[in-house]
């Protein structure tokens, strides 16, 4: 069982690229801790700026420190950061164009029990809504890091959300393919395609297991990049099936589902079912009873894509 | 300095021109903050279009976004782009000279709009500054009424936390916004006293729209070390004009063919008392 957060991965790439990148900045509001930032809190002070609890003036500054030349990746709860800070995200860093990489943390339900004020179901319809707002949900640490990666090589805006929990591993140090903006595929298969982005993508993948025991082919589709959406690859995916299923950490209003069935819907007409949580506070929990209870684990999928090929 | 007393009553006529062009504008707000730009622009900040891409030039932000008109005045006159463009293009469908400030424009460093948004912005900039052990300075000015957001406070806090002694805030304290009188709006009669009580240098301007005393002003913070500062410009909404001075009701008009004639007379009047 893998140890390392993603959060934990994006700390670590930044550790190694400030090494030759001084123009890289790290802000936090009073979450150093909960972004396992504070490692390169304490060996870079000088690349680190503290908000305190104060999110508007952490995307601010980042939006001001990028105007003048600097790298700044801004991380906070991902519940505070997509609303309490959504004006500045939308004003000072998309609008503006200023090259911010906000960090979500503790995205989705990751925060359990602590309730639907700590949750996060609504960041990525919310982020996705704002022109020139790039949104990425990376599937495990592997991922999470050569996203990181890529983003130091452009200067635009990008929000990128990660869970607080170790997730399983679905790439290896080895072997994780990546293309920007484009969707990995995991799984090839003609019945049905698992469409997923974020910590929804290993359930999806061991979904796609369950169903070829019962003789049921599956496509599955790591789609990272929730916006820029990988078009060509949903449009792929679905013409050659009979059914998609989308799965994400999310309201089902307004995400991953309601893009793709949008795709599919004007490019190559099939029955798409989204997977999402529900359009309500979640029940109590931590994140693995949560996802059971709503169906979205590798059983409830599995579930979902043969109701959908009936 | 008559040269830029005389200046302002200028580039007031030219908003004026904008708004009457555009059929809308923040006519009140332009003319309190005129004098406030025109200070920065020709004396205190080092910006101009032959350095607007130097790392080293100084930055401004404009938080009272909504009195882009005054700001596309002063832009002009320093040569980033033209009057005439503007006052012709000013609003219309397709512009590039929209209702607030814009990045995509020559000269303008962020878009704003929404209030509450440049100091934190300011305060990146500055501590941009210091990390890089540059020695620009950023300015950023905010309306009165803009105060009630509390995001100017947490910007407040973060300046004077990070002793951003190459920053300075601008108050356009002209009393006014559009409900009314700000003490009725939302009271902040003592505003020397919080910003002093959240570690800033205060310095207090008692006739905002008096471009020698704005200079000054701007001198002096310039020499003050170890915390921000903030200049209380005490303005008047409207000024240059009898039509318009002191009345809320002027925070977004355009002015009849009967008001233009007069505010461009008292314009005229005005700047001849000053020779």
């Amino acid at each position: 069982m893998n140890k390392i957060p993603n959060r934990q991965a994006i700390c670590e790439v930044l550790m190694e690229k400030v090494k030759t990148d001084h123009d890289i900045v790290v802000l936090c509001s009073d979450s150093r801790g909960s972004a396992s930032l504070a490692p390169f809190a304490k060996e870079y002070p000088d690349h680190f700026i503290e908000t305190g609890i104060a999110e508007q003036n952490l995307v601010g500054i980042s939006a001001g420190l990028a105007k003048c030349g600097k790298k700044p990746f801004a991380a906070s709860p991902a519940c505070f950061l997509s609303t309490r800070s959504y004006e500045q995200c939308k004003v000072d860093v998309a609008y503006s164009n200023t090259n911010v990489t906000l960090i979500g943390i503790s995205g989705g339900v990751s925060y359990g029990a602590l309730g639907m004020s700590h949750h996060s179901a609504q960041d990525i319809a919310a982020m996705c809504a704002i022109p020139n707002m790039r949104v990425y949900l990376p599937s495990d640490r592997f991922q999470t890091a050569k996203l990181i990666e890529a983003l130091l090589q452009d200067e635009k805006p990008a929000y990128v959300r990660v869970g607080r929990n170790p997730v399983e591993d679905i790439y290896t140090e080895e072997s994780c393919p990546f293309e920007m903006d484009k969707a990995t595929v995991l799984r090839e298969g003609d019945d049905v395609a698992l469409i997923a982005c974020g910590e929804m993508v290993r359930p999806a993948y061991e979904a796609a297991a369950l169903l070829e025991e019962k003789g049921i082919r599956a496509t599955v589709l790591d789609m990272y990049c929730v916006k820029p959406l990988d078009k060509d690859a949903v449009v792929e995916a679905a013409g050659r099936v009979k059914a998609v299923v989308t799965v994400e950490e999310h309201a089902p209003y307004g995400g991953l589902g309601g893009m793709v069935s949008q795709v599919v819907g004007a490019n190559c007409p099939k029955k798409v079912v989204n997977l999402a949580l529900p359009d309500a506070p979640v029940i109590t929990g931590t994140s693995k009873e949560v996802f059971d209870y709503y169906g979205l684990n590798a059983q409830g999928i599995a579930k979902a894509a043969e109701d959908a090929l009936k | 300095m008559v040269d830029l007393k005389a200046m302002s009553y200028d580039l007031r006529k030219n908003v004026v021109d904008m708004i009457i062009e555009g059929k809308g504008g923040h006519i009140g707000g332009d003319m309190s903050v005129m004098e406030i730009l025109v200070a920065l622009y020709f004396d205190a900040m080092n910006v101009g279009p032959e350095n607007q891409d130097d790392p080293g030039r100084d930055r401004f932000v404009m938080s009272k976004g909504h009195c882009v008109e005054a700001l596309y005045a002063v832009l002009a006159a320093k040569g980033f782009f033209s009057i005439e463009e503007v006052i012709a293009n000013f609003s219309k469908f397709g512009s590039k000279y929209i209702g607030h400030p814009n990045n995509k424009l020559p000269g303008i460093e962020m878009n704003s709009g929404s209030l509450g948004h440049g100091l934190p912005v300011a305060v990146g900039m500055a501590l941009a500054g210091k990390m890089d052990a540059k020695d620009y300075r950023v300015y950023t000015v905010m309306g009165d009424g803009e105060l009630a957001e509390g995001s100017v406070w947490e910007g407040a806090m973060a300046a004077s936390h990070y002793k951003l002694d190459n920053l300075c805030a601008v108050v356009d304290r002209n009393r006014l916004q559009i409900s009314g009188n700000t003490e009725d709006v939302m009271a902040h009669d003592d505003l020397h006293e919080r910003f002093k009580s959240f570690g800033w240098n205060v310095i207090d301007v008692d006739d905002g729209n008096d471009v020698d005393q704005l200079i000054a002003a701007f001198a002096e913070a310039k020499t003050v070390k170890g915390k921000p500062t903030v200049v209380i410009a005490n303005t008047r909404k409207g000024c240059g004009s009898s039509v318009m001075e002191n009345k809320a009701a002027w925070h977004h008009k355009v002015p009849t063919a009967e008001e233009y004639e007069q505010i461009v007379k008292d314009f005229a009047d005005r700047k001849g008392a000053l020779s």
